[in-house]
């Protein structure tokens, strides 16, 4: 019981994790039906700029929530910065090109990015502090639940819970909802596309990079390649829970969490890379519109 | 208007397109910043701090946003320039033809014939006068050649983005490392059957996949390329991460080439090819199937099911509407793109003998994606261009080495920004058999193939003209250059 609730916490987390980083897919294809494969990249530099962050600062004296709040927060900024920048160079010049075109040069950013971070840093793994501060109300639930685990809960429902009532209740997040009913209707209705999308690329870019905050507190290491494989597995997420629903990509990433969790328990450890992927084929194959997508219709 | 080039003018002009360029410059800078300045030692986990990398990047952002605005601001002139033209409705595109690029100058010249015997000819010859080490790279350089080709049915004619095209490519390697370890299998048996192992694999990914569209179809062949890794990663029987060794080169109807015929060569000729002989026979293999490869293609794509791809390229519903069984098209593009990945996998396992599942990463599907994307999606000239520029000519540019997949990224972005339709664009056969005009121009697929000038150049009153005189005279494949003179009846093309 004790191995079954150790995965389950381990799959909760993870798919919190994967949740984080699934919502930039989501809410990117919902708007402008782009896989952006840069996101990935964008949660990898998250990662490495808290890394380095959390060296400064921590030579500078701080310690602590402090050291832990100001880390996300300048991992935040640099992440929405890049995937600003990313949005200007790569896609927003291929608007209204075929389809095939946004998707390859989303492909060669990713490419770029995980190259630069690579010759600018290192191409080896990197020791990820432990920023995490304790937790001493811990104590009774000590042996199911560790204090990495209750920060990426909490920060996974905080943020969660923000971007619902932003996209519900802002007028940025009606934008976006208007964008991603009808681009071409909600540019006569006087919706500024370019920062709707803009917009969206940030927030995206803000939650990815808490999720590379999260995972480098968690597994202590980082390295440059990691966005590749998180974001096939976040798209995997995205694309279970039905691709353009924000709930839905929740879901989804908790499921393939705990199905990965699971397998790795179950079955055999060096298989759960390929259990993630063997349900993206069968839910693209049999569901594609997935659990909360709606099917549409092909339009000529 | 003179007041327009007073210095106060220009030095407006010049400044709004510089600060820009600082902006960015500022910009990038800004971000680059942390990753750039600060490294850490992992030892003991300090970190020190460098700004010397900093002028670089800033000189490099500065002329490259120049370099982007200039560009960027040229092809939305182009993109008017264009619009403004169909809106007039002029009917030129048909009258002239094509406007001829320096490629459909070269193929449709006169001496494209002896071009090409001359370039065989230089390809066969090249094994013998250089060293071992371009051997290598020339046998790389044409598996790659192979593979941009055999992509290029599915990405590039087809239009479906097949991102686990490395998959086949290990899929063909390891039937040939696994038939020849186990079972003792030849060669010259496991090429077809690589071959045919990964259209089979093909055709069992196609299957269930194919009414995926677009990007669904991409992420499904990612996962399958990344799992076919996995698997062959954990599998003991093909030996994990350690991969297959010692697989046997291709042998000459049984005849060891590195035994008995390098022996006659070394001691009774008194010649020491200084590298093995089976390195120069795996060229004129992977040269003959390269040859094989471009006939199949070019054979293809003006076939029916050709034309069914690209009509299911430019639009599924259409063509779908048209009565074409997309079924059918997208499963044999699929299958058939796959065959060559898998003969192409074969000979790379004989070529280096030695395999693993590190060979046949993520990074090996994106290369070749990026040769068919420089190259020109479609065009056959074109992957080709685009395999030497990426697997050749890196190895010339040692010196670039390390940098060489940051630059294939940008590269990616900066082609489908600036010239989408790739280095040499795919030039699509146009039928105009019945339209013809004054001057005697000929069909475009005559003059590529350099089919004789019957029909298309039946004399219509105004043959007397000069440029009718000039056609005739130029014999066979003038009419692309030829279509540039102004016909002397007016623009409109009547038909027969």
């Amino acid at each position: 019981m004790t191995y079954f609730l150790d995965l389950f916490m381990s799959g909760l987390t993870r798919g919190s994790i994967y949740a984080l980083i699934a919502l930039g897919y989501t809410m990117v294809y919902g708007i402008i039906a782009l896989i952006n494969f840069a996101h990935g990249e964008i949660y990898m530099i998250g990662a490495f700029t808290a890394l380095l962050a959390s060296l400064v600062l921590s030579s500078l004296g701080l310690t602590g929530w402090g050291l832990l709040f100001s880390v996300a927060a300048i991992a935040a900024i640099y992440s929405a910065m890049y995937g600003w920048t990313v949005e200007r160079i790569a896609y927003r010049p291929l608007r209204g090109a075929s389809r095939l075109a946004p998707l390859i040069s989303a492909i060669g950013m990713s490419f770029f990015l995980q190259n630069y971070v690579q010759l600018a840093q290192t191409p080896n793994f990197m020791l990820f502090p432990d920023l995490i501060p304790q937790m001493p109300f811990l104590k009774p639930v000590a042996g199911y639940l560790n204090r990495t685990q209750v920060m990426i809960l909490l920060f996974t429902i905080v943020s969660m819970v923000a971007l619902t009532f932003y996209i519900k209740y802002t007028k940025m997040g009606m934008a976006m909802r208007a964008v991603a009913q009808d681009i071409t209707m909600a540019r006569l209705s006087g919706v500024n596309i370019d920062r709707v999308i803009s917009t969206t690329f940030i927030i995206g870019s803000v939650l990815a990079a808490l999720g590379g905050v999260l995972i480098g507190c968690s597994m202590r290491q980082i390295y440059f390649h990691m966005g590749f494989l998180a974001g096939m597995k976040a798209f995997t997420a995205a694309v279970l829970g039905g691709i353009g629903s924000i709930p839905g990509a929740v879901i989804g990433a908790l499921i393939l969490g705990f199905a990965e969790s699971f397998a790795a328990g179950y079955i055999s450890s060096s298989y759960r890379d390929v259990v993630a992927f063997i349900i993206l084929i069968i839910i693209l194959i049999f569901r594609p519109e997935g659990i909360m997508g709606q099917a549409q219709t092909q339009k000529v | 208007m003179s007041s327009n080039f007073t210095a106060s003018n220009i030095g407006r002009l010049v400044w709004s397109e510089i600060k820009p360029a600082l902006l960015a410059t500022f910009w990038i800078c800004l971000l680059a910043f942390p990753l750039m300045t600060l490294s850490i030692n992992p030892t003991n986990q300090t970190y020190s701090f460098s700004m010397a990398r900093i002028p670089y990047l800033a000189g490099g952002t500065f002329a490259l946003s120049i370099i982007w605005r200039f560009f960027l601001k040229r092809r939305s002139f182009q993109v008017i320039t264009k619009a403004v033209h169909q809106s007039e409705g002029l009917p030129e595109d048909l009258t002239k033809g094509p406007k001829p690029t320096w490629l459909t100058v070269v193929m449709g010249s006169k001496y494209r014939r002896q071009g090409l015997i001359v370039l065989l000819a230089l390809m066969v010859v090249l094994p013998f006068i250089s060293n071992p080490y371009s051997v290598n790279v020339l046998i790389t350089c044409l598996i790659y050649v192979t593979l941009g080709l055999g992509l290029n049915v599915v990405v590039g004619v087809s239009g479906l983005l097949n991102l686990g095209y490395i998959a086949f490519y290990a899929i063909g390697a390891y039937t040939y490392a696994l038939l020849n370890h186990y079972f003792g299998l030849s060669f010259w048996i496991c090429l077809p059957l690589g071959g045919l192992t990964a259209t089979l694999m093909g055709l069992l990914l196609g299957f269930p996949v194919i009414r995926l569209s677009g990007d669904y179809l991409a992420i499904v062949t990612l996962s399958f390329g990344e799992i076919t890794r996995l698997v062959l990663n954990n599998l003991n029987i093909t030996n994990g991460p350690r991969g297959i060794s010692y697989i046997k080169p291709p042998g000459f109807f049984g005849l060891d080439l590195n035994g008995a015929p390098k022996d006659f060569l070394v001691n009774y000729l008194g010649v020491d090819p200084g590298m093995d002989v089976f390195k120069v026979f795996i060229y004129f293999i992977i040269l003959a199937l390269v040859i094989l490869t471009i006939v199949c293609v070019f054979r293809l794509e003006n076939s029916r099911l050709g034309r069914a791809w690209l009509a299911m390229r430019e639009d599924e519903v259409a063509c779908q509407a048209m009565g074409i069984n997309r079924t059918r098209a997208k499963l044999t593009a699929f299958a058939l793109g796959s065959t060559w990945a898998g003969l192409a996998g074969v000979v790379f396992a004989s070529q280096i003998t030695f395999i693993n599942p590190a060979s046949f990463s993520f990074l090996g599907s994106i290369l070749i994606l990026s040769i068919v994307v420089l190259g020109g999606m479609g065009s056959i000239p074109g992957v080709i261009l685009g395999a030497i520029v990426i697997t050749a000519l890196p190895e010339q540019l040692r010196f670039f080495s390390q940098y060489r997949m940051l630059l294939f990224g940008a590269l990616m972005v900066l082609m489908m920004v600036f010239r989408p339709e790739g280095l040499i664009k795919s030039t699509r056969v146009v039928h105009m058999h019945t339209l013809k005009n004054g001057n005697g121009n000929k069909t475009k697929l005559e003059a590529l193939t350099g089919a004789p000038p019957e029909r298309a150049s039946s004399p219509p009153a105004a043959s007397q003209s000069p440029g009718q005189a000039n056609s005739q005279a130029n014999g066979q494949a003038n009419g692309l250059a030829n279509g540039l003179a102004k016909p002397p009846q007016g623009p409109t093309g009547e038909s027969s």
